[in-house]
């Protein structure tokens, strides 16, 4: 079934337009990463699907609702969670009330703050440490476990590896399969090829605000993909 | 013996201050809002319980706990209907359009009740006073004042800590794009902040109402008072607020002990010196971002 499906979109900031007619669509409990060079649009499209962003053109379908015009805090109740680029962990709430602040909508699920000590120990560790004193990773962790409070049907995570050393890298994406496993439906964007390919059921390239290749990591050569992730 | 007679007379002044100011600090810690309407909010709170008491015989009791609903919804209103539209416009905008509620608001009080002097009336409670010891007298008005003051403080800085709605302010004050992603609406956020500055701001109003005379540019001088409080104490604590006021209250009543008229110039050059020798108030916010 397929959860989200996004037709022939445009976003504009202003009069700069940043993605160009984009179709997309994610099924049910699958995995995609989307993929892309600096400026490709990836963000952009994360901000779009979670509403910070709305589309000037185009249609954006959530479980059969057309949301293209729904408030952010109004998707999340739906079951939309971004964790945005940047992390953004409320500096002056600890790690615990950044998570109680996720829960805020109180959609019903398997994530309580029970579960995500469980499956964050790094989370667990911190809890009451203020979000101003995170290091790059924690604040990474607990973007993630925040976006889960709200038991998401579609969580959107935005470039989780930036900035972090490969070994912490390792270990956030080691927590995925817990996520995945729970039924929850991942949109990755990530800068990381490999880790794309990896981790992801099925991939998209972007290039300049355009969709330039889609498709299974085993059916994609190494040159479509480089083809595709630098438009040469 | 005076002296120490003025510093509990300062220190009980200081409670009104710091319930004054309360308000003031909570919109500016969410929102960013300097309100300068402040002042005279609570001087509308007065008038409204003026009309209760002196015109309609409610008792004052009663007329605190219906002008503070009154200022709430007053307040959810004003947000709504006029700050979250100006902050959308950034900048300056927060700033003109108290400035333009405060002259309005003000203009509209001369029309309704003109400037005469006016005093909400209490019987004997403004009178009545505890003997301590044999020259201190403490007013039965500013200790119960004070003691309300506190637990306002108190519970507004429980209400942030410990509630939902209180996590959701001081987030939406960190960052209101990313509180909209955890499914807060930001807007609906401030509109309960500044109804609550209003709830208390209002029932200060009528204590200053009950205490002295006011008319409707009272409301100046009451929000330099808030002012002050808040910059004494450091921005974005509301323990910080109360010693604020405390500090500004004694200062105040020493002055007013040196020479009856040094009052409140003490006070201004107690907040001046702060202002000078430690911008970040005598209890800032610990994390600043
Ligand atoms: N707030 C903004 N105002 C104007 N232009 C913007 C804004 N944010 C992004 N852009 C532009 O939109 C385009 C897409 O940006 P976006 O952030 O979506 O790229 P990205 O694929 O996420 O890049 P990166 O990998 O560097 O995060 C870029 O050209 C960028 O300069
Ligand atoms: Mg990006």
């Amino acid at each position: 079934m397929t959860l989200l499906s996004i037709t022939s979109i445009d976003v504009h900031y202003g009069d700069f337009q940043a993605i160009y007619s984009l179709d997309l669509h994610v099924d049910e409990g699958e995995t995609l990463a989307v993929i892309g060079a600096n400026g490709a649009g990836k963000s952009t499209l994360l901000k779009t699907i979670a509403g910070l962003l709305r589309p000037t053109s185009g249609d954006i379908v959530f479980d059969g609702l057309n949301i293209s015009a729904t408030p952010p805090y109004r998707r999340v109740p739906l079951g939309i969670a971004l964790t945005p680029e940047g992390r953004k962990i409320f500096p002056s709430l600890t790690v615990e009330e950044n998570l109680k602040v996720g829960a805020h909508v109180k959609r019903p699920g398997p994530w309580t703050l029970a579960a995500i000590y469980d499956a964050f120990p790094l989370v667990a560790d911190r809890r009451h440490r203020l979000g101003v004193n995170l290091s790059g990773g924690e604040q990474q962790a607990t973007a993630i476990a925040r976006a889960l409070m709200s038991n998401p049907r579609l969580l959107l995570l935005d470039e989780v590896s930036l900035g972090l050393a490969p070994v912490v890298v390792e270990q956030i994406y080691d927590t995925l399969p817990a996520i995945t496993g729970q039924g929850t439906t991942v949109l990755i964007v990530e800068q990381d090829v490999n880790l794309a390919m990896k981790f992801a059921d099925r991939v998209q390239c972007l290039l300049e605000g355009k969709s330039v290749l889609e498709g299974v990591p085993a059916d994609l050569t190494r040159d479509q993909i480089a083809t595709a992730y630098f438009g040469i | 013996m005076q002296w120490l007679n003025a510093v509990i007379q300062g220190i009980l002044l200081g409670g009104l201050y710091a319930l004054l100011a309360a308000g003031l600090s909570l919109m500016f810690g969410v929102m960013r809002i300097v309100n300068l309407a402040h002042g005279v909010l609570a001087i509308v709170a007065a008038y409204i319980g003026f009309v209760f008491v002196n015109n309609l015989g409610v008792p004052w009791y009663l007329a605190i706990i219906i002008v503070i609903p009154i200022m709430a919804v007053v307040g959810y209103a004003l947000q709504w209907g006029l700050f979250n539209r100006a902050l959308t416009k950034g900048g300056l905008a927060p700033l003109l359009v108290a400035f333009g509620l405060a002259v309005v608001l003000t203009q509209l009080l001369q029309e309704i009740f003109t400037a005469d002097n006016r005093r909400i009336d209490t019987g004997t409670l403004a009178t009545d006073s505890i003997q301590v010891t044999d020259t201190i007298y403490l007013g039965l008005l500013p200790v119960m004042t004070f003691v309300v003051a506190v637990l306002v403080i108190a519970g507004l800085q429980l209400f942030l800590n410990h509630t939902p709605l209180g996590r959701a302010m001081r987030a939406a004050s960190d960052d209101p794009d990313t509180v909209k992603l955890m499914g807060i609406d930001n807007r609906q956020v401030y509109a309960l902040s500044t109804a609550l500055a209003l709830a208390t701001v209002g029932l200060a109003g009528l204590f200053i109402g009950m205490k002295t005379q006011f008319s409707p540019t009272y409301g100046d001088l009451v929000l330099i008072f808030a002012f002050e409080a808040v910059i004494i104490g450091g921005l974005g604590s509301l323990w910080g607020t109360l010693a604020g006021g405390m500090v500004l209250g004694i200062a105040q009543a020493v002055g007013a002990q040196i020479n009856p008229s040094y009052g409140l110039l003490i006070g201004n050059l107690v907040f001046l010196a702060i202002l000078a020798f430690r911008p970040q108030g005598l209890f800032p916010k610990a994390v600043t971002t």
